[in-house]
């Protein structure tokens, strides 16, 4: 009877013992660099990005009066409407023809989410062969343009490639919205006489909408990042109009040693995704019918 | 009626191949040029086919960079981040299903909130920590930020969930302790949760671009996708040379993706189905 209340004043350690391997690592890479980066971002750095002297906002200062950097985020907002929507529209439609169990379906299936297998280097390799002036793009647009140099191309051929590798993510969720769809209800619908597009609309779209939304906002996100695409068929060319965000990090950093630079440029790219991370929650908890 | 619906049943899948063909179409498209000769690949209109397939390409890009040296660093890596990803996910996890402990909700939620903060907005930083410990060119530096990620954290905990308490109690009760309740029990029960995770990182580890671009600077460490872009660069290589190095990195992922879909998509779309 005693051993009870004793018992209680006893902190066992074990569980936080658990936790510790990933909370270093969590500690040392997500959150330190984190803080650094803020940190860095009121600072003058040197070449090797040791901090110098104290800086206040003029490093915002700086780059919201570069032109340079209020192109980078026109394009960056751009290239994210672009794939957000693009990669969206394309698992939408891959998941609504898909939706209906079949019989061998893995045929049609399996190639429908194997972008997501694929990454963006050798994609961009072989997509740059379907751009050059004498490529298949350029065969059935019956066009004859160097599209990757084209200043008002370059942007599109980069978010279809973005698009075509984002396509299958985006398909496996949708499908599983969809097939979330229950069964009866769409049965009642097509005995009502609703038909197959009817009911994707009035019926399975309203019921998969947090996997539409979620799907939107994670294209969305994830095309910030979108590094390697840009590095192997842009450089950010021709006349920055596709110098999305992160590749400006990229280059400012490691090509022009401007750490302080890019670390404001860090800072911007957080603030940004978080707010659209933000919007998500809000359309999550709001606007978004769940069963 | 029948025979019409089953028409029609046909059309619609033969549709649905031909779309499936058209969305893997650059993949089969690229197989088909790294066969291809120089005159065919500059060709007008663009050939589909090589006029005479050569192997010529694969042998060039073999000789021009060490392809099968890449391929090992890139399974090094992967092998590490997968082993210690497959622990520290299941030991968090393990400490916040089976254990209530002051500060669970707290720190489960600076595990979320490492979801909010993007890999690229530190990554610069993290590569100033690297070449400041002198880690630069290592396997060290390649994998150290990947040891532990939120995604795996959530899936285990998420089939952990699934396990009822009772089996820790008896275990308990038997003089199981933590450890080996953790490994000789909950693990064994939770294959198929390990299998979608093992296959999820293999192929976001594989196909990383940026973070191994900026940590490796020498042919010894470098990864396959850095490999790709340093074929692409060396501008005396003609590109059915470097075609040919995409498909053969292409290999692995596309492979581990079609053995492994079943998991993985288990495993991406268990949290995301809500209601």
């Amino acid at each position: 009877m005693n051993a009870a209340p004793a018992k209680k004043k006893r902190i066992n350690i074990k569980p936080y013992l658990f936790l510790i391997p990933s909370f270093v690592i969590f500690g040392l890479f997500v959150f330190y660099p984190f803080v650094k980066t803020v940190a860095l971002s009121f600072t003058w750095t040197d070449l090797s990005g040791n901090p110098i002297e104290f800086a206040g906002l003029d490093i915002y200062k700086r780059i919201f009066s570069s032109e340079r950097f209020l192109n980078s985020l026109v394009v960056s907002l751009k290239f994210a409407a672009l794939v957000g929507i693009g990669s969206f529209l394309a698992g939408f439609v891959l998941a609504a023809i898909a939706n209906e169990r079949q019989r061998m379906s893995q045929m049609y299936e399996v190639p429908f989410a194997l972008p997501m297998a694929i990454a963006s280097a050798p994609a961009s390799v072989i997509w740059f062969m379907i751009y050059t002036p004498n490529g298949f793009a350029n065969y059935l647009l019956k066009t004859d343009v160097n599209i990757l140099l084209s200043v008002n191309l370059a942007i599109y051929a980069v978010a279809l490639v973005t698009i075509w590798l984002n396509m299958g993510v985006s398909f496996i969720f949708l499908l599983t919205g969809l097939r979330n769809v229950p069964a009866d209800l769409l049965e009642s619908a097509s005995i009502d006489g609703a038909g197959r597009l009817r009911r994707l609309i009035q019926i399975s779209i309203p019921i998969a909408s947090p996997q539409i939304f979620f799907v939107i906002f994670l294209n969305i996100t994830t095309s910030f990042q979108s590094f390697a695409q840009i590095r192997l068929l842009t450089q950010g060319g021709p006349e920055y109009s596709t110098d999305i965000l992160v590749y400006s990090i990229y280059r400012n950093a490691i090509t022009d040693g401007r750490f302080e630079t890019a670390f404001a440029q860090s800072v911007v790219l957080f603030v940004i995704i978080l707010c659209f991370t933000l919007l998500q929650f809000r359309f999550e908890n709001r606007g978004v019918h769940y069963q | 009626m029948r025979t019409h619906n089953r028409l029609t049943g046909a059309l619609f899948y033969l549709l649905k191949v031909l779309i499936a063909l058209a969305i893997i179409c650059p993949v089969l498209y690229a197989i088909s040029a790294s066969f291809m000769t120089n005159a065919d690949l500059a060709s007008w209109p663009p050939r589909f086919l090589p006029s005479a397939g050569t192997t010529n390409n694969y042998r060039m890009a073999l000789r021009s960079v060490p392809l099968f040296r890449f391929l090992l660093n890139s399974f090094i890596v992967c092998a590490i981040v997968i082993a210690a990803q497959v622990v520290t996910a299941s030991c968090t996890a393990y400490a916040f299903s089976f254990f209530e402990f002051k500060g669970r909700k707290i720190l489960f939620l600076v595990v979320l909130m490492t979801m909010m903060i993007p890999q690229d907005a530190t990554i610069i930083a993290n590569y100033l920590t690297i070449s400041k410990l002198h880690l630069t060119d290592t396997y060290t530096a390649l994998v150290l930020p990947y040891l532990t990620a939120a995604m795996g954290i959530f899936l285990m905990r998420q089939y952990y969930l699934t396990v009822p308490k009772e089996l820790k109690e008896a275990a308990t009760i038997d003089g199981c302790g933590d450890v080996r309740f953790l490994v000789n029990i909950l693990m064994p029960i939770s294959t198929p949760a390990i299998a979608s995770l093992c296959i999820y990182v293999f192929i976001q580890t594989y196909n990383q671009f940026l973070w191994p671009l900026l940590v490796t600077n020498t042919m010894d460490k470098r990864t396959v996708q850095v490999g790709m872009q340093m074929l692409q660069n060396s501008e005396a290589v003609e590109y059915g040379i470097v075609l040919a190095g995409a498909v053969m990195i292409l290999i692995p992922s596309v492979l581990v993706f079609i053995i492994g879909q079943k998991y993985l998509i288990k495993g991406m779309t268990a949290g995301a189905v809500k209601g």
